[in-house]
């Protein structure tokens, strides 16, 4: 298990290094910092493009690209107060992308709990009793539900609830002018934005558990299970539930990236300062110093999402040997 | 059968053997038993006539739409045509320069339908043909594919499509063949990258099973080679699968389409055109402006053409994987 | 038989299909006394499990159980789900036929009989936890304490199966029903979990039904045998002469399909059993019976008439030549 643990997180770092090589690449060619400056700066001297150039590592050529990039990597590992400034206003990068990130990770937890518990619970009443009119609707709402894009719902859910009803703020996590903290506010602000990422989660584990159950509905151990005499609840929730989570989990590593997605559409409607505002805010600018960091963040939760997934499923399923 | 007949009464009648085992058995070809399921899956029915209703629709948009893409329902000097609620010369109401959103909603729908179609069916095609030789060559070429997908997929779907968008955009040598960063040509090429790595795991996930199968065992004993094997029984084999695929990719693109429009990142086709993401961007400032009818009507088809798509994939999945037929 | 534990009477399972009413067992009567093995044998889709599973309740909701089922004077059809389940695992216990699938995969053996101890005795999870090693000890599993730590697929089959018995017995029931206990595994192993059986058998008195399409499993540990046909009872007999003097034509056509020693070829019984969808008229045999006569197709269930010490459902028992050809 520890074996199995220490061998993925050394994986960590060359597939961190081989991806953020590739972003940096892409970038550089995407965006292209130095045509970008001389358009902004039409009149800028050969010497200040050349000091342009030399500052942000953005040399030339094949190896021009490696000289850059391992030159991005070197002040990278020496921690945030030496990464290298943004291209666009010469600003610190980790100070904001911390911010983001925490106001990221308040939305998707909460979103996520909300999500997953719902999901699942929704699924096992909707497994109850397959073919009946409980499990028709819940299936046939998650189905719809499930196709429904979350800036779909974000932009209905705004219109409805902030702009036409006028109950709650449409944007931001505060209302401008408002300094420190106040849950009552935050809490407010947070409702439309969960909403939106949460019935997407529903929606998926809803009927992933609910397909999981009726899978392990026909299994011989639940009729084991019953002939022993103990109730209809212990054999759902010990032998039914719990077997047909197995399955469920490993789907939680995969979802990361739909989840992500997800936020940054979301954050994006709502104006809400995250990590999908910040990458917004960098891709359009052509940013690499604020990109790969975000990227490298990205790469790592994935990487650990995926990780954690597989561990629980091996804690779920003792048959499962990991190695 | 006749040996038993030596009891001292020979009139018993012995039902067909079929009948004994209580297996009724017709003899219905296996497509037309798929078409039968298809047609019981009364989601997938409602959803193919919604579509086939739809495809009319924009295939004839030049009749079914009341203006032109870039036609105002009334010069501005003769009435007021910005935001007008929806009313008898505008249904679903006017855009901020007095466009028909109905009109624009049919046009942009038939451009997206069509980066949709285009975009699966070169992603199934190229998923298909890199799926079937992984899986039957494996080795090396296997695993860096798998590999590569590996990664792709895990990664947050918009933050690649955004990044590799631009990084094709970059690379000039390509523009001739996949065209402006804005074109639908490009939309098509980019939704494809992404979209047969899906496929290529499935057909791939398909022929390894297939490979262990008596028939293809069987084919192979007589010799025949591996082009064969697979042009005549793997391809058939999986055809299920694979168009399920397809019909998931269109949507896939379809609502990638619109997502990246919504960032102002999307196909931009120009005067004289739309699409059902660029109207979907309208929805955004129309929402906060409290003009519900940019967001109702464009929003409302998205979801329209996604549930229906996801319902005949799913009537498809059920119909054509008899595995999946309980019965009931 | 007055003092039988488990006494069946006329009971009948159908289950709703698409195709219709599957008439899976048509009328079934068994006494079992204690300490008794009574072996219950059939092919497959006789009814011969879903007797029992029906009368304890473990079919799924399309079958409908009728007729009468007691345990120790608890009647058991008809009977809600908490007598059901004061009855479940505690006056009757059932062994099922694949250990690997009936046990829960992620639970431990030692939990797996804890829920059962616990489920019907108010004891602390300690004392259940030391009950079951101690059942563990019983049904022959070396090192029981480490082993009741132990998940089911670290077990080996014949190990499984002695788990699951461990398991039944946990409450010390009335009547075991034993589902085919022996088939999933090798034969050497078949022969330690009969004598499992039968050591739990004398030991607790328990009364035993041994469900099993094997003929030589019924000739090793049963007393008495009812041998079944397309849900109905054919044959009532003990064992010694169910294989001496066989009162069915269908019991004959099963002792002429086993090998024996000195027989060169194997008789079996031509044709496939009826479809239960529409159960024929009269004997249910009479399609592949070498005896069968008009008489035999008269729309009546042939009951059990007397035929030497045994009972057999055979209109024409008293008629023909039985012996079985070798």
């Amino acid at each position: 298990m520890l074996r199995f643990i220490i061998r993925r997180l050394l994986w960590l770092v060359p597939t961190v290094v081989f991806v953020t090589f590739l972003v940096y690449v892409a970038i550089r060619i995407g965006w292209n910092p130095v045509a970008t400056y001389k358009r902004a700066n039409p009149r800028a001297s050969e010497a200040k493009v050349q000091q342009y150039i030399e500052v942000n590592g953005l040399y030339e050529g094949f190896w021009g690209y490696i000289r850059g990039y391992f030159s991005w990597l070197w002040s990278f590992v020496q921690g945030p107060d030496q990464w290298p400034r943004s291209i666009k206003g010469r600003a610190e990068v980790w100070p904001p992308l911390r911010y983001s990130m925490f106001n990221t990770l308040r939305l998707a937890g909460i979103s996520t709990i909300i999500g997953i518990s719902i999901g699942l619970l929704t699924g096992i009443i909707a497994s109850l009793r397959p073919g009946g009119i409980v499990d028709g609707v819940i299936n046939t709402s998650a189905f719809v539900v499930g196709s429904i894009q979350p800036f779909v719902s974000a932009v209905v859910l705004q219109l409805i609830f902030a702009v036409q009803l006028g109950w709650l703020p449409p944007a931001g996590v505060y209302p401008p002018g408002q300094d420190g903290f106040d849950l009552w506010l935050m809490t407010q602000h947070l409702i439309l934005p969960v909403t939106v990422v949460a019935i997407q989660i529903i929606a998926g584990y809803a009927r992933y558990m609910r397909a999981s159950i009726l899978d392990v509905r026909s299994s011989d151990y639940l009729r084991t299970a019953r002939a022993k005499g103990i109730s209809e609840f212990r054999v759902l929730t010990r032998h039914s539930v719990r077997n047909a989570l197995v399955p469920v989990v490993t789907l939680l590593g995969l979802d990361l990236g739909t989840i992500l997605g997800g936020l940054i559409i979301t954050e994006a409607i709502f104006e809400y300062p995250g990590m999908g505002v910040f990458f917004l805010r960098a891709a359009g600018n052509g940013d690499f110093p604020q990109l790969m960091p975000y990227m490298v963040i990205i790469i790592v939760s994935v990487l650990m999402f995926n990780l954690i997934a597989d561990l629980t499923y091996a804690v779920l399923d003792p048959r499962i040997r990991l190695d | 059968m006749t040996d038993i007949a030596v009891s001292d009464s020979d009139d018993i009648e012995l039902p067909p053997a079929d009948a004994v085992q209580g297996l009724t058995v017709q003899s219905v070809s296996p497509t037309r038993m798929a078409w039968r399921r298809y047609w019981r899956h009364w989601g997938a029915a409602i959803s193919t006539v919604i579509m086939g209703f739809l495809l009319v629709v924009v295939i004839l948009a030049p009749i079914t739409a009341r203006y032109g893409v870039d036609e105002q329902v009334c010069d501005i000097s003769v009435c007021k045509n910005q935001f007008l609620p929806p009313s008898s010369i505008a249904w679903f109401g006017t855009d901020s320069i007095g466009h028909d959103m109905y009109s624009r909603l049919i046009y942009g729908m038939r451009v997206s339908i069509f980066i949709g179609i285009a975009s699966a069916f070169l992603s199934v095609l190229i998923g298909t043909a890199v799926g079937a030789i992984a899986g039957l060559r494996g080795g090396r070429f296997d695993d860096i594919v798998m590999r590569v997908t590996d990664i792709f997929l895990a990664f947050p779907f918009l933050v690649a499509v955004i990044v590799v968008r631009q990084f094709l955009g970059g690379l000039d040598f390509l523009e001739p063949i996949i065209g402006e960063v804005s074109s639908i040509k490009f939309m098509i090429f980019l939704f494809a990258i992404f979209g047969w790595m899906g496929v290529a795991r499935l057909v791939r996930g398909q022929v390894l099973a297939l490979k262990e199968r008596e028939f293809i065992e069987a084919a192979r004993a007589v010799g025949a080679t591996n082009k064969r094997v697979v042009i005549a029984h793997l391809l058939p084999n999986s055809i299920g699968p694979i168009l399920v695929a397809l019909t998931l990719s269109v949507i896939g693109a379809i609502t990638a389409e619109s997502t990246l429009s919504f960032f102002g990142l999307g196909p931009q086709p120009g005067q004289g055109s739309t699409s059902l993401g660029q109207l979907i961007e309208l929805a955004r400032s129309g929402a906060r402006q409290g003009n519900w009818w940019l967001v109702v009507f464009p929003c409302g088809a998205l979801v329209l053409l996604a549930v229906c798509i996801n319902f005949i994939g799913d009537g498809l999945r059920d119909a054509l994987d008899p595995k999946l037929d309980k019965g009931h | 038989m007055t003092d039988s534990v488990l006494k069946l009477r006329d009971v009948k399972v159908s289950f709703n299909t698409e195709n219709g009413v599957v008439q899976a067992v048509r009328g079934v009567d068994l006494d079992v006394a204690a300490g008794e093995m009574v072996g219950v044998v059939g092919e497959s889709g006789s009814g011969k499990s879903v007797t029992f599973l029906g009368v304890m309740g473990l079919l799924p909701g399309s079958a409908t159980v009728t007729g009468s089922a007691t345990v120790g004077g608890v009647e058991m059809v008809g009977g809600g789900k908490k007598v059901l389940r004061g009855i479940r695992g505690k006056k009757m216990a059932m062994i099922f036929q694949d250990p690997l699938s009936a046990l829960n995969p992620v639970h431990k053996i030692g939990d797996q009989i804890i829920e059962i101890i616990r489920a019907h005795n108010d004891v602390s999870n300690s004392e259940a936890s030391t009950r079951a090693v101690e059942l563990l000890d019983i049904v022959g599993i070396p090192q029981p304490k480490e082993r009741s730590r132990q998940y089911p697929h670290e077990f080996s089959g014949g190990m499984r199966q002695r788990v699951m018995i461990a398991m039944a017995i946990a409450n010390d029931p009335d009547v075991l029903i034993a589902d085919e206990p022996t088939t999933a595994l090798d034969v050497t192993v078949q022969a330690q979990i009969l004598e499992v059986i039968q050591r739990i058998q004398r030991d607790m008195r328990t009364a035993v039904v041994m469900i099993t399409h094997d003929l030589g499993v019924i000739a090793r540990v049963a007393d008495r045998v009812q041998v079944m046909y397309a849900g109905r009872v054919v044959e009532r007999a003990s064992v010694m002469n169910l294989f001496d003097e066989p009162s069915h034509p269908y019991t004959v056509g099963l002792l002429s399909s086993l090998p024996r020693h000195g027989q060169t070829r194997l008789e079996p019984i031509i044709g496939s059993p009826p479809n239960m969808l529409q159960p024929p008229s009269g004997c249910a045999f009479r399609a592949r019976c070498t005896f069968a006569t008009d008489a035999c197709a008269v729309d009546v269930l042939p009951e059990l008439v007397p035929h030497g010490e045994s009972m057999s459902a055979c209109i024409r028992v008293n008629e023909i030549d039985l012996a079985v050809k070798v």
